[in-house]
C-alpha cells in the first residue's frame, strides 16, 4: 500500500531508480541518521525514507535484530499474548524502503562535525538526526536497587528478557507468596503501564495461585486512570490488591535483594517477586551529547527539534515536549512530524502544521479493556491537548470487550506502521 | 472486506426514510444475532453452517458464497440481480418468505426497524452505511470541496496508526481504498454527533471540511 501511495505523484519509477542505484545518486543526496529503533526512530525512518522517494539516504542506528515492544508486554506477563507475538525485525524497512539499518550502538554524537560514533568502530555522518533512545534508569532512584540487581528485582520495563524473567518469577512464585511493585514516579515511560501490569499479574495469579498478594509502593498520589483500574480490581480481583501511596510511606521505600525485602518507611518486610520500575530520565546518549537539561531534552513543538541544536530531532519517551505522555503511540506520532520537517529541510517538500495524537489503551481483565487519549497540537513552547477522551465506569461488557478488540486492531496497525 | 463494504446511493426508498436515517446499534445488533447463531455465523473465515457465514454480507449478491447450499429461490434472485444491501437486508429480515418465497430460512423476521437496523450494524460492523437520506444531512457543497492531496497524505498519518494499512480489520475498521463520499460523510457524522466513538469524535473535532475532503481524496487513492 505504501508503494502505492505514493503513485499518484507520479514518482514510483524515480523511487524504484533511485532503490536500484543508490551508487549513482547516493554522495549527492543528503543524509538522515536515526538513532534508536523503537516506536519513535522506526517510524522516522520509514516515513523519510518512503516520503522523500529516495532522495534522502536514511540510516537507522539500532543495536538490537529483534525488538519487542513494550506496549502490550503486559498481556505477555497477564498470559494473553506470547513473547514472539511482540518481536519485530528491521528487514522490512532494509528490504522495502532501503534504509540502511545498523545494528550496532551509537557511543557518542559529534554536533560540530554531524557525526555519531558507533561502538563498533567508525561513524556515520548526517545532515539532519533524529534521536529517539527510550529512557535509561536513574541510578539509586530506589536505594538497594541498580541495573545489577535486575536479574532478582526485574524492572521489565525494557521488553525482552526482561520480561520473560518477570514472567518466570511470576510462575514459580510461592503458593500464597506476595509480589511487590515499586512504581515510578512521574514523568516515565507509558503512565497507566504499572497498573496495567498489576492488572496482568493479578489476572495470572488469580487463575494460578489464587491466594497470593500483590503490594504497590507508589510514590505517586494518583495515577492514570486510576479510577478505572480500581473498579475493574475490585470486581476481578478482589481483595488481592493493596496499594501504598505516599501518605502511607509509598515515597520512601529501600529495596534489598539479595534477602528479597522491602523496607516502607522503616517496616522489613519480605517479598516473593520484586518488580523495581525506577525514576527515569532520557536515553544515555542524550545525556551524553547534553542534550538535555535536567533529565529530559527539550524540543520544539512544531518540528521537534532540539531547543540546543537544529539539526537534531528527538523523539518519544526521552523528548521534554509537554502534555504528551511517553508512549509509543505518541512517540510514533511525534516521527511524522520530525519527518515532515527534516524532508522539508533537506528537500523543500511542504510544510504542514503539526498535529499530534496519542491513545492508551490498557487491559484490565479479559475481555475489559479501557482506553484515555487526546489529540495535541504545536504551542509555542509547548505540546499542547486539544481533545482528550477516557473510558468511562460502568460501561457495558460489550462496550469494554469492543476497546479491547480495539487495542489488538492498534496494535497490528502500529507495528505495521513501525516496520512496514 | 466486510466493513469498508458501502452501499449503493439510492435514488428510490420503498420505506421510511426518516426512519432508515436513524443510528443502528450494533451491540443490540449482536445480541438480537444469537438468535440466528444456531445457523450462522458472521466472522472472517467462519464456517458456514446450515445458512452462509454471514461476514461481508452487504454488497454480496445474494446466493454466491462458496460451499453453501442455498435454495433454489436465494441462487433465483441472485441470478437475478439481488444484492444485500442494507434496503434488500431490511426487506428480507422484515420477513423472509415475504420477501422470498421459497427461501429456506426458517426465521419468522423481524417486524421492529429498529431491530432489523441494529442486526445490519452489527453485521457491517463500522462501515459507513451511505444512503440517500443520510447524505442528506450534509449540503451538497461539502461533497464538491477538492481536496489537497499532500495534505491528505501527510494528515492520513494520523490515521494509519490505528487503521492498518496492510488491510487487517481486526478490531479497527481498514480504511484504505474508500469512497469519497462515504469518508466525507463518516467524519462528518462522527464530528456533528450523528455517530458516536471516543477516537473518532475526538480525532474529527478538530477537523476543518478541507481537511476532511484532503483526506477523502487521498484515501480514495489508497489501496490495501
Amino acid at each position: 500500500m505504501m508503494m502505492n501511495r505514493r503513485s499518484f505523484l507520479g514518482t514510483t519509477a524515480a523511487l524504484a531508480g533511485t532503490l536500484a542505484a543508490p551508487a549513482v545518486l547516493g554522495q549527492a543526496r543528503p543524509r538522515a541518521v536515526v538513532i534508536g529503533g523503537g516506536a519513535g526512530g522506526a517510524t522516522a525512518a520509514r516515513y523519510i525514507a518512503n516520503d522523500s522517494d529516495g532522495m534522502i539516504d536514511v540510516t537507522l542506528i539500532e543495536p538490537s535484530r529483534h525488538y519487542y515492544t513494550c506496549f502490550f508486554s503486559n498481556l505477555y506477563l497477564g498470559g494473553f499474548r506470547t513473547i514472539e507475538s511482540l518481536g519485530h525485525s528491521y528487514g522490512g524497512l532494509a528490504s522495502g524502503y532501503g534504509i540502511n539499518v545498523v545494528h550496532d550502538w551509537a557511543l557518542g554524537i559529534d554536533r560540530d562535525a554531524r557525526t555519531v560514533a558507533l561502538a563498533g568502530g567508525g561513524s556515520v555522518p548526517y545532515d539532519r538526526l533524529i534521536v529517539s533512545p527510550g529512557i535509561d534508569f536513574k541510578d539509586g532512584a530506589v536505594p538497594g536497587w541498580s541495573t545489577a540487581a535486575q536479574n532478582r528485582m526485574p524492572h521489565a520495563y525494557k521488553a525482552g528478557s526482561q520480561t520473560e524473567l518477570l514472567r518466570a518469577q511470576l510462575e514459580n512464585m510461592r503458593e500464597g507468596g506476595t509480589f511487590a511493585m515499586v512504581a515510578p514516579p512521574n514523568p516515565y515511560r507509558c503512565p497507566p503501564g504499572p497498573y496495567e501490569r498489576v492488572s496482568m499479574v493479578a489476572h495470572y495469579l488469580s487463575e494460578n495461585n489464587p491466594t497470593a498478594r500483590i503490594l504497590i509502593l507508589d510514590p505517586k498520589e494518583s495515577f492514570s486512570k486510576q479510577a478505572l483500574f480500581e473498579d475493574g480490581w475490585a470486581r476481578h480481583y478482589p481483595g488481592m490488591i493493596e496499594r501504598i501511596g505516599p501518605d502511607f510511606g509509598g515515597a520512601n521505600v529501600e529495596v534489598r535483594p539479595d534477602s528479597m525485602e522491602v523496607v516502607v518507611d522503616g517496616q522489613v518486610e519480605a517479598v516473593d517477586v520484586c518488580n523495581v520500575i525506577p525514576a527515569m530520565q532520557a536515553g544515555g546518549i542524550l545525556q551524553t551529547a547534553a542534550l538535555t537539561e535536567s533529565d529530559w531534552a527539550t524540543v520544539i513543538p512544531a518540528t521537534m527539534q532540539s531547543v540546543m541544536d537544529e539539526n537534531i530531532h528527538i523523539l518519544g519517551d526521552s523528548s521534554r515536549q509537554g502534555a504528551m505522555p511517553k508512549s509509543g503511540f505518541a512517540a510514533n506520532s511525534q516521527a511524522k512530524v520530525a519527518s515532515m520537517a527534516v524532508r522539508h529541510a533537506l528537500t523543500d517538500s511542504r510544510l504542514f502544521p503539526a498535529r499530534f495524537a496519542n491513545t492508551c489503551w490498557s487491559l484490565i481483565g479479559t475481555d475489559d479493556g479501557i482506553k484515555v487519549g487526546a489529540t495535541y497540537q504545536a504551542g509555542e513552547d509547548r505540546i499542547e491537548a486539544v481533545d482528550t477522551f477516557i473510558s468511562q465506569l460502568g460501561e457495558s461488557e460489550e462496550v469494554r470487550a469492543e476497546t479491547y478488540r480495539e487495542s489488538i486492531g492498534w496494535y497490528d496497525s502500529i507495528t505495521s506502521d513501525m516496520f512496514g | 472486506m466486510l466493513r469498508r463494504v458501502l452501499l449503493p446511493i439510492l435514488a428510490t426508498l420503498a420505506g421510511a426514510p426518516v426512519a432508515l436515517a436513524q443510528e443502528g446499534d450494533a451491540e443490540h445488533g449482536a445480541v438480537l444475532f444469537r438468535a440466528c447463531n444456531s445457523c450462522h455465523v458472521a466472522e472472517p473465515e467462519g464456517p458456514s453452517r446450515t445458512g452462509p457465514n454471514l461476514y461481508g454480507v452487504v454488497g454480496r449478491a445474494a446466493g454466491t458464497l462458496e460451499g453453501v447450499r442455498y435454495s433454489p429461490a436465494i441462487l433465483a434472485a441472485g441470478e437475478n440481480g439481488l444484492v444485500w444491501t442494507f434496503e434488500t437486508l431490511d426487506g428480507f429480515l422484515q420477513d423472509p418468505r415475504g420477501y422470498i418465497p421459497g427461501s429456506r430460512m426458517s426465521f419468522r423476521g423481524l417486524p421492529d426497524l429498529q431491530d432489523r437496523m441494529d442486526v445490519i450494524a452489527y453485521l457491517t460492523g463500522d462501515a459507513p452505511m451511505v444512503h440517500s437520506s443520510d447524505l442528506g444531512r450534509l449540503s451538497p457543497e461539502i461533497f464538491t470541496i477538492e481536496g489537497d492531496l499532500e495534505y491528505g497524505e501527510y494528515l492520513s498519518s494520523e490515521c494509519v496508526a490505528c487503521h492498518s494499512a496492510r488491510g487487517s480489520d481486526e478490531g479497527i475498521p481498514v480504511i484504505t481504498g474508500i469512497e469519497p463520499e462515504a469518508f466525507v460523510l463518516a467524519l462528518h457524522d462522527y464530528r456533528d454527533g450523528h455517530r458516536d466513538h471516543q477516537v473518532m469524535t475526538t480525532v474529527t473535532a478538530r477537523l476543518t471540511d478541507e481537511e476532511i475532503a484532503s483526506l477523502a481524496a487521498y484515501f480514495a487513492l489508497t489501496e490495501e
